[in-house]
């Protein structure tokens, strides 16, 4: 069944075409990993998806329902949700205050709010740090509170901007181990991640972007060995 | 004649706070050699050239330069001992001129009395510095910004010349100007360069050799035209599906 549906999304920068005629379905279940190398357009086509950009051209559905001229909080209203490359804690709050933030998009009772912000911390492993302010978390914890405040939203489908980017190397099993698990209790995952070893190893299919297009969408093997993906990566001496 | 490369880098550990990005890191270069440092994003390119011009400090490790240990040294001594260091994103003093930019890179006590004729020289190598001269940096285009860029780091009259990323955001005219201009910097002035880049085929295309980091380790290292043909590369940049 399809949940998530891109088609023909083009986004416009001046003279830079950041998207160009994207189009994939997501079915319910699927983690995505979404590859290219610097400047393919991945985050832009995340903006554009979760209403942070609008499109020049093309639109976004949810379920059949359009999601596409709707605004960020709106579009996390209808279930997706996202996490940013550049984190973005609020700084004076606390760690279970952040969350509930999320939270609060679902009730309006702050203290069912508190208690699912403290489940959705003990889930990614967070919950000694509830009363710690956002601004003293090592860059690995700042990953998992923006992990559990997009979880709070309740959302269908999540789109998780580089997760292990920036993060130290033996922090990376255990983010993966969470992407895993949340994958596994039935979210609808998409994975922008630089990391070929963690996507290839979390992702059951792969869309590869190289200049704002689509170039390989399939499994990570198909996709990795694709001739068009080899060269946007290393260049043409290395296409066998 | 095996003479002890001109740059040597042995296991070096560098992190930020308790984030470790290198990890027993090594390389060198030879004297008037062109070598890459390549690897997937975050895998600790700038991090390397960073802790070889001295803007951090290794954990441990040596870095050593014509024969002397360096790693304690200030970044501007060891500007002053021959490694100038041209930034990722050019970074020049927007609101300076081009020839203030330029004449910037003579602080250090041993380029500074010969400045004059320095320029004089990087003028016939680079017009633009003399078509330019008063133009304010951040009126110029991308490829001219790395163009003075490359010419402040020659200003210090080094005799290796790191560059970080020079072709980032580049036109394909422009990569192949400054790749022409990278290879004259070591052709007729005899500086050795080490560089930064992305993109693994160009890069190897203008270097001699490469080096490349995975995670924070140098896992790999040969002649270009060795690399060129590596599926260890492959496996580096796309995962063992790739292979």
């Amino acid at each position: 069944m399809t949940l998530l549906r891109v088609s023909g999304v083009t986004k416009r920068f001046g003279g830079i075409t950041a998207n160009r005629g994207i189009t994939f379905d997501v079915a319910a279940g699927e983690l995505v990993g979404i590859i290219g190398p610097n400047g393919a357009g991945k985050s832009t086509l995340f903006e554009c998806i979760s209403g942070f950009y609008a499109p020049d051209e093309g639109e976004v559905e949810l379920e059949g329902t359009r999601l596409t001229g709707l605004s960020p909080d709106r579009v996390c209203r209808r279930g997706v949700a996202r996490t940013f490359q550049k984190l973005r804690p609020f700084q004076g709050m606390t760690v279970a205050e952040n969350v509930m933030v999320g939270a609060l998009t679902r009730t309006r009772e702050l203290g069912h709010a508190r208690e699912q912000a403290h489940e959705w911390l003990r889930r990614v492993g967070l919950l000694e740090k509830a009363g710690a302010y956002a601004r003293t978390l090592s860059t690995g914890q700042r990953k998992r509170l923006e992990l559990a405040r997009a979880l709070a939203t309740g959302p269908r489908v999540l789109l998780l901007d580089e997760v292990t980017g920036g993060v130290d190397q033996r922090s990376i099993p255990g983010l993966v181990e969470l992407v895993r698990e949340l994958h596994a209790g039935g979210l609808t995952l998409l994975v922008i991640e630089h990391n070929m070893r963690v996507v290839t190893a979390v992702a059951q299919r792969i869309i590869a972007l190289h200049l704002g297009e689509v170039i390989a969408d399939g499994a990570p093997a198909a996709v990795t060995r694709s001739p068009k993906v080899v060269e946007a990566y290393l260049g043409q001496a290395y296409v066998t | 004649m095996s003479a002890a490369p001109q740059l040597a880098v042995e296991g070096l550990d560098v992190a930020y706070g308790d984030f470790q990005v290198l990890w027993q890191a090594a390389l060198h270069v030879d004297t008037g050699e062109i070598v890459a440092v390549l690897g997937p994003n975050g895998a600790g390119k700038s991090t390397l050239v960073n802790t070889i011009s001295g803007l951090l400090r290794p954990r441990s490790g040596s870095v050593a330069f014509e024969g002397q240990r360096i790693e304690h040294m200030p970044a501007h001594r060891r500007a002053g001992a021959g490694i100038a260091h041209v930034l990722e994103r050019r970074r020049l003093f927007p609101f300076l001129t081009v020839h203030d930019n330029v004449l910037l890179g003579a602080h250090n006590a041993r380029a500074r009395p010969h400045r004059e004729e320095t320029l004089a020289r990087l003028e016939e190598l680079l017009p633009l510095l003399k078509a330019r001269r008063a133009q304010l940096a951040h009126t110029l285009s991308g490829g001219e910004q790395q163009m003075v860029a490359i010419a402040r780091g020659l200003m210090a009259q080094p005799k290796l010349l790191m560059i970080d990323e020079p072709f980032l955001g580049l036109a394909p005219r422009m990569v192949q100007e400054i790749g022409a201009l990278v290879r004259r910097i070591r052709d007729e002035h005899a500086i050795s360069v080490l560089f930064i880049e992305q993109n693994v085929e160009l890069a190897l295309r203008l270097a001699d050799r490469g080096v490349v980091l995975e995670s924070g380790r140098t896992v790999l290292a040969g002649a270009s035209a060795q690399l060129l043909r590596s599926a260890e590369v492959k496996r580096i940049f796309l995962g063992d599906f790739a292979l």
